[in-house]
């Protein structure tokens, strides 16, 4: 009888074992990246080195952005807390190391989707947070207006490590047009040097050379041509592997698009949870368990609307507002002629 | 026996503990890379690169492998390097010989140039040269030409190009003339040993190497024509020139600081070689009847070249590491076109800076060889 009674406990001890261990290790499969960010207290977010609207520190060192929003999203639904985002700048160059080395855990930083770096490098892209495209900036003065009007030899000023080094080829090449590329490092000596007069034009996104603009000496002597001559769209990346955090960023990004279509703002939210219609419901933790599944409780959507506001909200205060590019493009939603669309949170 | 464990047990140690280190890194970014989705190998240098550069001295665009870009990045760090060392080298030996100069005023305004230019940081003399030329350059259209031929404008230096006829034979003409100057110089050279006579070489030389080209050209067929380099326009105000040979700013501006910078450090190399020369070898050779030239020949250089050359090499090893500088102000070298642009696009980072950090490594052997052979030729046999 004790004989057996010794068995018994052994054989209960072991499944407690294995059950304590299971739960853990499932624990660790829902996300390795949520739970250390939790343990850490901040999210760890790669930025731009400034960029006015997108990414860009003031005196203070506060971060404003778009790209920036994205991050604080992430903060507020996993954290609770907006704020608690250590930003790290990052040059063009640095950006896919620092993710995929661990250093970052979202990387935005108007960077283009394309299939090389979404399969080659150990990345996923999340989603779209700004659809962009490849413009030329030159001065007012060369008599320039639209991109057909380039001649043989004209130098073009921009920076290395971007989609825009191999756009640029593209368009050059088929127009049999040759030309001379000096590519910086960093953007603001491409601006210097531009501004100086060392190239004929300036490429990169026109967001980008919408914001730069603001950088000249006198950005009334310069425009920015009509012509687009490649797809960028810019969005949030993160590392390969974790596909939980992947959800969440992705989702959180998505919230904010869905809530502006559904009128949702940071300061009617709570008034919202009271809703007729089950989809608002949804968006702000009234209904619904649409956080178990990332590991996370019900009201991280609720959170992130009412911290940083919806994407209507995000794009006026940062790009609009500021005067960089108050018209709004593709970036405006599908319903009022854009194409932001996003998959429905249910 | 006990002896030898003695003797080989720290280097054991060592060796195991080189091994265990490189072995640990190699492997922690082995499993690193593994449960990161990010392959290894080298397979990407043979692809399209699919960018083009500013300035290659071997013909290259974007449909050329990423094994051709880095050429093309090589090619320009080991022309910036060299323009620079023999800038560097001209300019130090120059200031090193002013700073001992009698002369209150040469002598101060070297020591002047000397201590200003090596305090201050190198990257900012870059940016420096580079914006302060482009701020102070004239457009294309406003250049006025230098003797007629050179224009010097924020777009670049457009020089004319040589265009020659039988260009071999005014090769072979040069060939031919280096030759006979060896020949000479060790004949002169027994001529001295065995009857104590002295042959002006220099004059002799310098005649060669002027008359046997110039016959080339008389006699030989050799035609030489420039292409001088035409403005032309683009845009209401944007031009250009073409034909001739243009050479970027940013090469410009680069060669400039890096020799000025490295020129201050080679001065004071000088100085200490020549200072380093008792002042008895001096008088002791004045005594026994030799000019101030020959004193200087054959007494104080050969002395002060073994204290020189040394700490010379370690300029030149500097001036081509700092030459990676160069992708601050977009000059394309190893650097900018495969440790930035090569890189982005293929995210092949261990690869490339590996590859990368290896040749500098070899640059830099390779400089520091050549002066070591140098450094024994020219050292003095004791006898």
């Amino acid at each position: 009888m004790f004989k057996y009674l010794k068995q018994l406990t052994s054989f209960v001890a072991m499944v407690a074992v294995l059950f304590v261990f299971s739960t853990e290790t499932m624990a660790a499969k829902k996300s390795k990246t949520l739970k250390n960010t939790q343990k850490k207290g901040f999210v760890r977010c790669g930025v731009s080195q400034g960029l006015p609207g997108f990414s860009n520190a003031d005196a203070a060192g506060n971060w404003t952005g778009v790209d920036v929003d994205v991050c604080r999203a992430v903060a507020a639904a996993v954290l609770g807390d907006a704020n608690k985002v250590k930003f790290t700048p990052l040059s063009a160059k640095e950006r896919f190391t620092a993710l995929t080395s661990g250093e970052i855990d979202i990387l935005s930083r108007n960077t283009t989707w394309t299939l090389s770096r979404d399969a080659d490098i150990g990345l996923t892209f999340v989603g779209v947070n700004f659809y962009d495209g490849q413009g030329f900036m030159v001065r007012k003065s060369s008599g320039i207006t639209s991109v057909d009007q380039f001649k043989n030899g004209i130098s073009a000023c921009t920076n290395i490590g971007t989609t825009t080094e191999l756009n640029m080829r593209d368009f050059f090449n088929s127009r049999g047009i040759s030309y001379e590329p000096v590519a910086f490092e960093k953007a603001d000596e491409v601006v210097a040097a531009y501004d100086a007069g060392r190239c004929d034009t300036y490429t990169t996104d026109k967001s980008g050379l919408a914001a730069q603009r603001t950088k000249m000496k006198n950005p009334d002597e310069h425009i920015v041509l009509p012509e687009t001559i490649s797809k960028e769209p810019l969005g949030p990346v993160v590392r390969q592997g974790d596909s939980v955090w992947e959800d969440i960023v992705r989702w959180s990004l998505n919230t904010m698009i869905e809530a502006e279509e559904y009128g949702i703002t940071s300061s009617n939210a709570d008034s919202m949870k009271t809703s007729d219609n089950p989809q608002i419901k949804r968006l702000v933790g009234a209904e619904g368990e649409m956080g178990a599944a990332f590991g996370l409780d019900n009201e991280w959507n609720l959170r992130i609307i009412k911290q940083v506001g919806n994407y209507g909200e995000s794009y006026k205060r940062n790009i609009a507002d500021t005067g960089i590019l108050p018209d709004r493009g593709p970036n405006e939603l599908w319903t009022k002629g854009g194409i932001l669309y996003v998959p429905p949170s249910r | 026996m006990n002896f030898k464990l003695k003797d080989l047990g720290p280097q054991l140690i060592t060796v195991i503990a080189v091994v265990l280190v490189f072995g640990f890194f190699t492997y922690n970014a082995q499993v690193n890379m593994e449960s990161r989705g990010i392959d290894f190998g080298y397979g990407f240098l043979s692809q399209e690169s699919s960018f083009d550069v500013q300035f290659s001295l071997i013909e290259y665009d974007g449909s050329h492998s990423y094994f051709r870009a880095y050429l093309v990045g090589l090619l320009n760090t080991i022309l910036v390097s060299v323009i620079g060392i023999i800038l560097a080298t001209i300019l130090g030996v120059i200031v090193g010989i002013a700073r001992l100069s009698p002369n209150y005023l040469i002598n101060k305004f070297a020591a002047f140039y000397v201590e200003f230019f090596r305090n201050i940081p190198l990257l900012l003399q870059i940016f420096f040269w580079y914006f302060a030329a482009l701020r102070a350059l004239p457009l294309p259209q406003d250049a006025e030409p230098m003797l007629g031929i050179f224009f010097l404008t924020i777009k670049g230096l457009y020089v004319p190009a040589f265009i020659w006829q039988n260009f071999n034979i005014f090769f072979y003409s040069i060939l031919a003339a280096i030759i006979a100057i060896i020949v000479i110089r060790i004949h002169a050279k027994k001529l001295q040993e065995t009857q104590g006579k002295q042959t002006p070489v220099l004059l002799i030389s310098i005649g060669l190497i002027l008359i046997l080209p110039l016959l080339s050209f008389l006699i030989g067929g050799v035609g030489l024509s420039f292409e001088v380099p035409v403005l032309k326009q683009l845009a209401t105000t944007s031009f250009i020139y073409e034909g001739g040979v243009s050479l970027p700013p940013e090469l410009i501006a680069l060669a400039l600081s890096l020799s000025l910078y490295t020129a201050t450090f080679i001065a004071e190399c000088v100085r200490a070689g020549i200072q380093g020369v008792g002042k008895g070898q001096k008088e002791a050779a004045a005594s026994i009847g030799l000019t101030p030239n020959q004193v200087l020949k054959l007494v104080v250089m050969p002395q002060a070249l073994r204290i020189i050359i040394p700490p010379t090499t370690n300029q030149y090893l500097n001036l081509t590491k700092n030459s990676s500088l160069a992708a601050a102000i977009a000059y394309p070298d190893l650097v900018l076109v495969f440790a930035g642009t090569a890189l982005m696009q293929t995210g092949k980072a261990i690869e490339i800076v590996s590859i990368t950090m290896f040749t500098y490594l070899s640059l830099s052997i390779s400089i520091s060889i050549l002066m070591n052979w140098y450094n024994k030729k020219i050292a003095i046999t004791e006898k």
